[in-house]
C-alpha cells in the first residue's frame, strides 16, 4: 500500500498519512473485568485478514478508518468515523 | 572491424570519438558503447572473470552479463557493453593485476580443479587467527572494483511522473501496447533501458529489411501520439505496491506512479553450457546481431552458429548478410531445422563440446550428442573459427512481475516461465509471455494494452513451441563449462552442492552463489535451474524459481540518496535571540536557545542566579496551544485530562496530564478557563502533535459538542520568572496581578497588544507565561526587556530552564518519566481526580492501584564531595541489587548542592532516607532523598 484514499482528500501518497492503531470498541469500564480491560489495552489480534485501522491525513488533520487486507495489504475502503 | 553502413544504425559516421582502455588510445563513433568501440578495434579480451580472472569478451551486449566491467578512477563496475562512448574517457577493467590483457592473477585458472565450490568456507575458517589474513587475500584477488573513497559528491535530480499506463520495454509488444493504449485516449510512459525504440526490431532481422521498415512505422506513430512519453536509456529499477516504478536514467531517477504497468521487458538470451564456453569470441546470437545491426562491426570472420532453437537460424542469415563466412550450423537438435542456409553445413543432433583457443576462439570441437548432455568425444570434428553465435534459449525478463507478485508456471512447450496469475493492474505483453513471432508480439501488446485499460478481456496468446532448448549443457571430463559467468561456476559445482545436500533451489543460490553475482542470474538463473530439476529426477516446475528482487539493474548511490534537507522551525522571536548570542540546540522540529552567550556554564549559572535573585524570561512558543471552545469543552477535557474542569473557576488554571489507555503517562500542560464554554490548553514541545491529533480523534469518537483549535503556529509565548516579574511586567498591564496570584489566568492587554496571562509556577515561585499572536510576541517582548533592565531581567534558554525546574521538583514527561511510569510511581495521587466517571487511563490505574508500587520518584541531593558527578541513568543501588535510576541530576548554584530526581524503593522514599547511587566509573556514591521544591518558593 503507497496510496491511500482520504474520504476527504481523495487518493494521497502514504507519506502524508499516519497510523492510528486498530479500531476496536471499548469495553464498559465500569462493568468489565480486569482480564477484559487488560486484553482491550494490550492485545491485538495480528492474524492476517481484514482489518479495520484507523489513518490520519496529517496535511488537512483528517481521521478517518480504513478497511485493509493485511493479507494482500490491499485498501478495499476508506470512511470518515460514524459514516459505517 | 567496422561495417559498411547498415540500415538503422546507432552510431554518426560523421562524429568520431577517441579514449583509452587499459592506457590505450582507440578511435570510436558517436554511438559506440565502450565494448562495440573495441571489438571494432580489434580488441577481444576486455575484461577478467571474477575468480579465475579467464579472458572475457563480449556475451551479451545487453547488460545481462558482467564479463566487461570497467572503472574511470570515480564510478566503478560500469557496464562496458551499455556504457556509450564519450570523449576523453580513460577506463580499465576492474579486478585485474597488471592488466586486462596479461593478469597474473589467471594463473588461478590452473588452481581451479582444487578451488571447489564452497571451497573459502571449508578451508579458511580454521584456524580462526588466520581467517582476517586469508579474507585480506581473498578480497584482493576476488572482486569487481576498487571504490574511491574521494570521489566528488554527485547531484542526481528526482522527478515523480503520473501516467495511466507504464509500458516496460519498446520492443514490438511494448510499442503495440503504447500505441494501443495511447489510442484509447489513456496517457503513456513507455520505458525501455536501451538508447533506442525497437528492442529485437533494431537488430533481429533475420538478413532482411521487414523488421525495420516495421520499426520505422511504428516509431512514427509513436511520435505522433501526443500521449505518449518515452524515456530511453531508463530501466525499471523496481515494482512496488500501488504500481510505484522507479525509471533511473542517465540524468537521474523518475518515480513513475501509474494506473497500470505493462512489463513488455523480454527475454534474456541464455547461453550454453560447453567447456571454455566463456572465451572471448563466444557469444550470443542476439549480441552478434546487435554489434551488426547497431554499431556496424563485424562480430567474426568466421563463425560456427550453435543452434538450440530456430532463432539461431535467422541469426545465420544476419551473420551471412553482414559478410560472415558461417564455418557450420551446429543443431543440438536431433530433428534440426532442415532448412540450412545456402551450403552451409548443418549438423543436426551435435553438440560443441569445447571451444579451443587462448585469449580467443581459435576453433571448435563438435560431435554427436544424446541431447541430455553426453558427447560422443570419439567422433569429435574440430572446426576453425574465431567466434560462435550461440542461440538456444531464452529467460523472461520477468522481474517486475515477480516483485509485484505474479504467480509463474513453467510452460513445457516453449521451455520457458511464463505468467500463470499477474496481480490486479499488472499485464505482461510479448516473450515475456512465451510469445515469439513478430505478428503475435505485436497482437499481444494490443490484447495486453486493451486488458488493462478494461476495454477487452482477451485470451492469451498460445506460446511458441521450443522456444527454448529444454537442455542446452554438454558435460565434460575437463570442466571449464561454464554456468554462471559472473561467479566462475561451472556445471559440476552444481553437483557437488547436490551431493552436500544444497539441493533445494534457494540453497543451492547460497551455497554455489548462482546468480548472486552483479547481473543477479539474468544469464544464469534458467540453466541453474534446469540442472537443478536433473539432479532431482523432477519436473522444472516443482523446481521453481528464485525470487527476483529489486534492482533490475544495480542503481547508482547517487541516485537513491535523499536530500540534505532537515526543516525546522523557528519562534517569532528566533531573531531576538540569534541578536543577542543564543546557543540554540534542536527540541523537535525547534531550535530554542539553550543559553545566551557561549560560555555554557557560566551562562546558565548567571541565568539562573538571575531568575532567582531578580527575573528572567525565556522563550516558551514551541509550546503546544490549543483552544477548546464550545457547550461541551469542559467535558471534553474532563475525559481528556485526568483532572477536574467542568468545576474549574472562570479565570484559573489548573495542571492537565495526560495518560495513555494503560495509565503510562504521556504529557502533561496546562488549561486555562478563560470562560465557560472556553479553555486554552497548553502542551510540551515535543508531544504538541501528537497531543492535537489525539484530541480531534477523541472528539470525534466521543460526539461532543466541542471545538479544538490549534494554535501552536500562530501564537508565541513567553514566561517571566523570578521575584521581581511582577513589578516588571505591572509597568506594562493594567491587570492587577495580585489576582493572578495561585494559579489565575486572564485575558489583557500588555504593552498595548492584546495577552493572555497565566500563572505557572514551573520554574519559579513567581512566574507568568503570556501568550500572545505571533506578529505582536517580538514587541511584547521587547518591552518587557527594556522594562525589566533597572531590575537586573535576563533571558534565559532551555539549559537553565531544565535547571530552574529541577530545584522546584517539577519533573519532565518523557524525561523523568518513560514509557511505564504511571502517575502513582511519580507521585501524582493529586492530580488524578478518581471521582470522575471516566479519564483515559482510569480503568488501567484502577487494576494498578491494586499492586504494591515498586518504585517512586523523588528528589535527592548527593552527600557532598563527589566528583565527577553521577550521570542521567546511573542505577541506585541497594544492598547490591537495581532499586531504580537517577533521571535530572544539576549542580544548583542557588543551593550550592548538587540535586536531582531518582526512582528509588518505597521503602526509602520518605525525605531523609539515604541510598547509593552506582556511578558511570562504578564508584558508589551516596545521596539523601530531599523533599521538593529544593528552593524556597519566593
Amino acid at each position: 500500500m503507497k496510496l491511500l484514499n482520504c474520504p476527504i482528500n481523495g487518493l494521497r501518497p502514504v507519506e502524508e498519512f499516519a497510523y492510528g492503531g486498530e479500531l476496536r470498541a471499548q469495553p464498559d469500564t465500569a462493568a468489565c473485568t480486569d482480564a477484559e480491560w487488560a486484553d482491550y489495552v494490550f492485545h491485538r489480534n495480528a492474524a492476517p485478514g481484514l482489518k479495520q485501522e484507523w489513518w490520519y491525513h496529517v496535511p488537512s488533520g483528517t481521521w478517518f478508518v480504513a478497511e485493509r487486507n493485511t493479507m494482500t495489504d490491499r485498501v478495499e475502503r476508506t470512511y470518515l468515523w460514524g459514516e459505517a | 572491424m567496422r561495417l559498411p553502413h547498415q540500415p538503422g544504425e546507432w552510431i554518426k559516421r560523421g562524429s568520431r570519438v577517441s579514449f583509452s582502455f587499459e592506457g590505450k588510445t582507440y578511435s570510436a563513433i558517436e554511438g559506440d558503447t565502450v565494448s562495440s568501440a573495441l571489438w571494432a578495434a580489434g580488441v577481444k579480451v576486455l575484461g577478467r572473470s571474477f575468480k579465475y580472472h579467464r579472458p572475457r569478451g563480449i556475451l551479451s551486449l545487453a547488460n545481462h552479463d558482467i564479463n566487461v566491467m570497467v572503472e574511470n578512477g570515480i564510478d566503478i563496475n560500469m557496464r562496458a557493453d551499455v556504457l556509450p562512448v564519450i570523449e576523453g574517457m580513460a577506463l580499465k577493467a576492474v579486478n585485474t593485476s597488471g592488466s586486462v590483457a596479461r593478469d597474473y592473477y589467471s594463473v588461478l585458472g590452473w588452481l581451479a580443479p582444487f578451488l571447489p565450490v564452497g571451497f573459502y568456507y571449508k578451508v579458511f575458517h580454521k584456524p580462526k587467527a588466520l581467517f582476517p589474513f586469508w579474507e585480506r587475500v581473498i578480497r584482493r584477488m576476488a572482486g569487481l572494483g576498487v571504490m574511491n573513497p574521494k570521489a566528488p559528491r554527485v547531484v542526481s535530480p528526482k522527478q515523480h511522473l503520473h501516467c495511466d499506463v507504464l509500458v516496460v520495454g519498446a520492443g514490438p509488444a511494448g510499442l503495440s501496447a503504447a500505441l494501443a493504449a495511447a489510442k484509447q485516449g489513456a496517457s503513456v510512459i513507455l520505458a525501455d533501458e536501451n538508447a533506442q525504440l525497437g528492442g529485437t526490431l533494431s537488430y533481429d532481422h533475420a538478413g532482411s529489411g521487414e523488421a525495420l521498415d516495421l520499426l520505422e512505422s511504428l516509431r512514427a506513430e509513436v511520435a505522433a501520439q501526443p500521449n505518449i512519453a518515452v524515456h530511453l536509456s531508463s530501466y525499471a529499477a523496481g515494482w512496488y505496491t500501488d504500481n510505484y516504478v522507479p525509471l533511473v536514467g542517465p540524468q537521474g531517477m523518475s518515480k513513475v506512479r501509474a494506473g497500470k504497468v505493462i512489463v513488455a521487458g523480454g527475454a534474456f538470451e541464455q547461453p550454453a553450457v560447453f567447456r571454455n564456453n566463456d572465451l572471448p569470441g563466444v557469444m550470443l546470437g542476439s549480441a552478434a546481431q546487435r554489434l551488426i545491426h547497431r554499431y556496424a562491426v563485424k562480430p567474426f570472420q568466421r563463425a560456427v552458429v550453435l543452434a538450440g532453437n530456430d532463432q539461431a537460424y535467422r541469426v545465420a542469415s544476419d551473420l551471412l548478410a553482414a559478410g560472415v563466412d558461417v564455418a557450420a550450423i551446429v543443431d543440438l537438435r536431433q530433428d534440426g531445422k532442415g532448412s540450412a542456409l545456402g551450403d552451409i553445413p548443418l549438423y543436426s543432433g551435435y553438440c560443441i563440446e569445447e571451444a579451443v583457443g587462448g585469449a580467443g576462439v581459435e576453433g571448435v570441437r563438435i560431435c554427436p550428442w544424446d541431447g541430455q548432455g553426453k558427447a560422443d568425444l570419439s567422433r569429435a570434428v574440430f572446426i576453425p573459427c574465431d567466434g560462435v553465435a550461440v542461440s538456444v534459449g531464452w529467460a523472461p525478463a520477468a522481474a517486475l512481475l515477480y516483485q509485484a507478485g505474479t504467480k509463474m508456471s513453467f510452460d513445457d512447450a516453449c521451455q520457458q516461465f511464463v505468467p500463470e496469475r499477474l496481480p490486479a493492474d499488472v499485464f505482461a505483453a510479448g516473450r515475456i509471455n512465451g510469445v515469439y513471432g513478430l505478428q503475435e508480439c505485436l497482437a499481444d501488446g494490443e490484447r495486453a494494452a486493451l486488458a488493462a485499460l478494461g476495454v477487452a478481456a482477451t485470451e492469451n496468446l498460445p506460446t511458441t513451441a521450443q522456444a527454448s532448448h529444454p537442455w542446452p549443457i554438454v558435460e565434460h571430463p575437463k570442466a571449464k563449462n561454464f554456468l554462471d559467468f559472473d561467479e566462475d561456476l561451472q556445471l559440476k559445482d552444481f553437483a557437488n552442492a547436490a551431493q552436500e545436500s544444497f539441493d533445494n533451489i534457494e540453497l543451492m543460490k547460497r551455497f554455489t552463489t548462482v546468480g548472486m553475482g552483479p547481473s543477479q542470474g539474468k544469464h544464469s538463473n534458467m540453466n541453474a535451474i534446469r540442472v537443478l530439476a536433473k539432479l532431482r529426477g523432477e519436473p522444472i516446475a516443482k523446481v521453481g524459481s528464485t525470487t527476483a528482487r529489486p534492482f533490475f539493474h544495480p542503481v547508482p548511490m547517487g541516485h537513491l540518496a535523499g536530500r540534505t534537507f532537515h526543516p525546522e522551525r523557528h519562534s517569532p522571536l528566533h531573531g531576538w535571540h540569534q541578536a543577542h548570542g543564543a546557543t540554540f540546540t534542536t527540541v523537535g522540529v525547534w531550535q530554542r536557545p539553550a543559553y545566551y552567550g557561549s560560555d555554557k556554564a557560566a551562562a546558565i549559572a548567571a541565568e539562573a542566579r538571575a531568575v532567582r535573585s531578580a527575573a528572567g524570561m525565556i522563550d516558551v512558543g514551541t509550546l503546544g496551544k490549543f483552544e477548546v471552545r464550545g457547550p461541551q469543552a469542559g467535558e471534553f477535557l474532563e475525559r481528556y485530562y485526568t483532572g477536574h474542569f467542568l468545576r474549574q473557576r472562570v479565570g484559573s488554571t489548573r495542571y492537565a496530564l495526560l495518560l495513555d489507555e494503560s495509565g503510562v503517562m504521556v504529557d502533561d500542560g496546562v488549561v486555562a478557563r478563560f470562560a465557560e464554554d472556553f479553555y486554552y490548553v497548553t502542551a510540551s514541545t515535543s508531544n504538541a502533535a501528537a497531543v492535537y491529533r489525539e484530541m480531534t480523534r477523541r472528539l470525534q469518537t466521543w460526539g461532543l459538542d466541542a471545538t479544538i483549535v490549534n494554535l501552536t503556529g500562530s501564537y508565541g509565548a513567553l514566561n517571566i520568572a523570578g521575584p521581581k516579574s511582577a513589578e516588571i511586567l505591572g509597568q506594562l498591564t493594567s491587570t492587577d496581578l495580585a489576582t493572578l496570584a495561585n494559579g489565575g489566568a486572564v485575558e489583557t492587554i500588555v504593552a498595548g497588544a492584546a495577552a493572555r496571562v497565566i500563572n505557572v509556577r514551573f520554574v519559579a515561585g513567581l512566574a507568568y507565561e503570556i501568550h500572545a499572536p505571533a506578529q505582536t510576541l517580538p514587541q511584547l517582548w521587547q518591552a518587557l526587556f527594556e522594562a525589566g533592565q533597572t531590575a537586573g531581567i535576563k533571558p534565559f534558554g532551555t539549559d537553565t530552564q531544565r535547571l530552574l525546574r529541577l530545584e522546584m521538583g517539577h519533573f519532565i514527561v518523557g524525561h523523568d518519566t518513560d514509557g511505564l511510569t504511571q502517575p502513582l510511581e511519580a507521585g501524582l495521587d493529586w492530580a488524578l481526580a478518581n471521582d470522575k466517571a471516566f479519564y483515559i487511563g482510569q480503568r488501567s490505574l484502577q487494576t494498578q492501584a491494586r499492586k504494591p508500587l515498586t518504585k517512586k520518584l523523588v528528589g535527592f541531593t548527593l552527600e557532598a564531595g563527589a566528583h565527577p558527578l553521577p550521570e542521567e541513568c546511573c542505577l541506585v543501588i541497594r544492598d547490591g541489587n537495581i532499586d531504580g535510576r537517577i533521571t535530572s541530576i544539576a549542580y544548583s548554584p542557588t543551593l550550592d548542592k548538587v540535586i536531582g530526581l531518582a526512582y528509588v524503593a518505597p521503602e526509602v522514599a520518605t525525605p531523609g532516607s539515604q541510598f547509593s547511587i552506582r556511578r558511570q566509573d562504578g564508584v558508589e556514591v551516596s545521596a539523601r532523598v530531599t523533599a521538593t521544591p529544593f528552593v524556597e518558593l519566593a
